[in-house]
């Protein structure tokens, strides 16, 4: 999957699902790159076919909202949408 | 991977101006936090790129037409989440208490229901009547005209002819 690793503290394996276009994407990877986090993101949209399917249905095994941005960390915990709050309580 | 389409600053401040001009012309209101709604403008020059229409940037569109409708933007659910949040889901359109600065624009639930919901909401029948015409009602914000067709663009809030359903 074209996961792009940002290095930084480790607090486990962290997924953000994203949208290239999307304004909250972009506010989530900023506040998870300020807190200095080492996590993986992938633009949804600017995959195709089997890929894109493939990452959808883990996203779906996650959240069934399927919205965007998705952020899931060890594989358990997921936050759906830029709560700021939330994402300092689980990673800050 | 798709490549990313090439949008410039120019297109982006045209049209910035052009929807605020007509957003103000009918009632409605762009985000004032201009970072935030740049950035949404150019996803919608993007998405006009990639998909050939204003796909919310927000969301992920099919690329089928027929199946992203609801989330042209103006979507379908713009005037219910202002209403309730004071802002759309993407945060480019907000209330008046936002633009006086009453109000701040927070992320808000998605409204649009999931896709296996989406299949089930098709068209009611229209209703039996004895107008002389029919009522075409926009699905963006509401508006009814009664007319052989739909107009090409929704008078007020500029939403394209196939936004438009039969009302009555």
């Amino acid at each position: 999957m074209a996961l792009v690793h940002v290095k930084g503290k480790n607090k486990g394996k962290v997924i953000l699902y994203a949208l290239s276009t999307c304004v909250w994407c972009k506010k989530t990877k900023k506040l998870l790159t300020e807190l200095g986090i080492d996590f993986y993101y992938v633009y949804v949209d600017l995959l195709e076919g089997e890929e894109k399917a493939k990452v959808l249905d883990e996203m779906a095994r996650h959240s069934s909202v399927r919205s965007f941005p998705t952020l899931v960390i060890e594989d358990k915990t997921c936050v759906v949408g830029y709560q700021e709050r939330k994402i300092r309580e689980v990673l800050g | 991977m798709m490549n990313d389409a090439n949008v410039t600053n120019d297109e982006v401040q045209k049209l910035y101006a052009r929807l605020d001009n007509e957003a103000e012309a009918s009632g409605y209101h762009l985000n004032p936090d201009v970072e935030h709604t740049r950035d949404l403008v150019r996803g919608l020059l993007i998405n006009e790129k990639r998909y050939g229409y204003w796909a919310c940037p927000c969301r992920l569109a099919s690329g089928d037409k027929e199946d992203d409708l609801d989330i042209i933007c103006p979507c379908d659910y713009r005037d219910q989440d202002v209403e309730e949040y004071g802002t759309c889901y993407c945060g480019l359109y907000v209330s008046e208490d936002v633009l006086d600065g009453k109000q701040s624009v927070e992320p808000i639930p998605e409204r649009r229901p999931p896709p296996e919901e989406r299949k089930r909401v098709e068209q009611v029948p229209p209703a039996i009547s004895s107008l002389s015409l029919p009522v075409w009602r926009c699905r963006v914000c509401g508006y009814l005209c009664a007319r052989e067709g739909p107009p090409g663009v929704c008078p007020i809030c500029k939403a394209k002819k196939d936004r438009f359903e039969r009302f009555i």
